[in-house]
């Protein structure tokens, strides 16, 4: 039996709002399910199970603000026996209620003890339990969902109630992020970032020219709903660096630098007035150009539209950030704790250059690697810039 | 017909931001100056004007679109040089 807690969903994160259960205590769940929805400072996330099993017993009910780290479920995995009190003929006394559960260390909340206990072989939300309690109904007189389970509506037909009001629910708030909160959990990671982190930074100003022309050829030949844009393949070089790079690809935990044992980029994405996000492109080093612009126009889209997961949230190893066509020509990022580096690109704009000893009009971009000095050193960093120019000077090689 | 393109590349626009419909467009002023409109808003918008005119649009045509005015212009333009 696994416990299933709340994910720190960056570096800011004290605790999360549940605002739904995805599937229902019972079902199975495969590694990568959504088996919940928390509404946190960015907005409601979706949160991923992280192994196979059976989603054996709910400790949360909507609404309820839960710590991170505090149990939110038991996942039981394939072939291990059910939980006792599941198989008790019996229902036992009302000991057997959520309390056990709940960490000793932890204050129980007011609505996990007042659930009536759960009943054995029968799978009731604790919302559900909460009410039949509410109003002294009889539990076993109940009716089962169609998903086997009895939740609020099964209740609620069973005391002749009428579904509790939009209003009085806990409202989960639409992606419309609360600015305020999005802003604060911005200013709490970088005034993280910058108590706790060293930077330094080094810079270089990369010839985007062959980069801009494969593309525009590129582009020509393709349907408009096909064609790139530059970040994908500034994306894809900016993942194979960290890839060649893996003392760079990681983060800093208790003092010591641990490496990633994959590539995961973390996008800097502006969110219309609320602010930025930082989600991450999971093993962006192992996708060709073309999935990876697609990939980030899901992540964009998510990232204003709802629908970001846990996992692109809590496992980023690096991040990119593109300040993109017209805005200024460089930046000094700073790192996105508790990772240990961060890539930062100005627009791409024509200015004079000088090739085989001639000025000549080319089209520039400033980057700029911001790096932890606890985890590495400068000259590493720019043994990384120039690797990265490379790639970037020899497009049709990514 | 000037008001049906006006309405096409508004449309464009919302789609891909939502949360800027029922905002004041300066007609001559880019999207990009007005609100905050990145390069993946900016090519789903195109992808949207591509659409719902049946127009190819080529990429070396993309800064004809950056405003209202402009795209507008390009739109009338386009259809009119098919014979509409």
């Amino acid at each position: 039996m696994s416990e299933f807690r709340m994910p720190s969903l960056g570096a800011d994160m004290e605790s999360g709002r549940l605002v739904e259960w995805l599937k229902s205590p019972g079902s199975e769940v495969e590694r990568g399910d959504i088996i919940a929805v928390v509404d946190t400072q960015k907005g409601a996330i979706e949160i991923e199970v992280f192994e196979d099993g059976v989603l054996e017993e709910i400790l949360a009910e909507p609404g309820e603000e839960i710590p991170v780290g505090r149990t939110l479920a038991y996942i039981r995995a394939p072939g291990e026996p059910r939980r006792e009190q599941r198989v008790a003929e019996k229902p036992k006394p009302e000991s057997e209620a959520e309390t056990p559960h709940t960490p000793a260390t932890a204050k129980p909340t007011p609505s996990a003890t007042a659930y009536p206990p759960s009943i054995p072989g029968v799978h009731m939300t604790p919302a559900a339990r909460r009410l039949t309690a509410e109003h002294q109904v009889d539990p076993s007189t109940l009716k089962a969902g169609p998903d086997g389970v009895i939740g609020l509506s099964e209740v609620q037909a069973a005391i002749g109630a009428a579904p509790t009001p939009l209003e009085a629910r806990p409202k989960p708030k639409a992606r419309g992020i609360d600015p305020g909160e999005m802003r604060r959990a911005i200013a709490a990671a970088m005034m993280r970032a910058n108590r706790e982190i060293p930077h330094y930074y080094v810079t270089s100003t990369i010839d985007m020219t062959p980069m801009m022309n494969w593309l525009a050829a590129r582009n020509a030949e393709r349907a408009i709903e096909d064609r790139l844009l530059y970040a994908a393949p500034l994306l894809r070089a900016v993942a194979l660096s960290f890839a060649k790079f893996p003392d760079l690809n990681g983060t800093f935990e208790n003092g010591a630098f641990v490496p990633a044992d994959r590539v995961n980029i973390g996008m800097a994405i502006a969110v219309r007035g609320c602010g930025l996000i930082t989600p991450a492109i999971l093993d962006a080093d192992r996708h060709d150009i073309d999935t990876l612009m697609t990939k980030l126009n899901d992540l964009v889209k998510r990232a204003r539209g709802g629908g970001l997961r846990s996992s692109e949230l809590s496992m980023g190893t690096a991040t990119l950030t593109n300040l993109g066509d017209r805005t200024a020509d460089g930046l000094m990022p700073i790192i996105f704790p508790p990772q240990v580096a961060i890539v930062g690109c100005g627009q791409i704009s024509e200015r004079p250059w000088i090739v085989e000893g001639e000025v000549v009009a080319r089209q520039l971009m400033e980057i700029t690697f911001a790096g932890d000095h606890r985890a590495s050193d400068g000259r590493r960093g720019a043994q990384f810039l120039s690797h990265l120019a490379s790639l970037l000077g020899k497009p049709e090689g990514l | 017909m000037a008001q049906e393109y006006e309405k096409i590349v508004k449309d464009a626009l919302f789609s891909v931001a939502p949360d800027l419909e029922g905002e004041e467009i300066v007609p001559d002023e880019t999207f990009r100056d007005q609100f905050e409109i990145d390069s993946i808003d900016f090519l789903n918008y195109v992808i949207g004007l591509s659409k719902a005119t049946g127009l190819d649009i080529p990429e070396v045509d993309y800064s004809e679109l950056e405003s209202l005015q402009g795209a507008v212009a390009y739109l009338r333009r386009r259809k009119a040089s098919m014979g509409f």
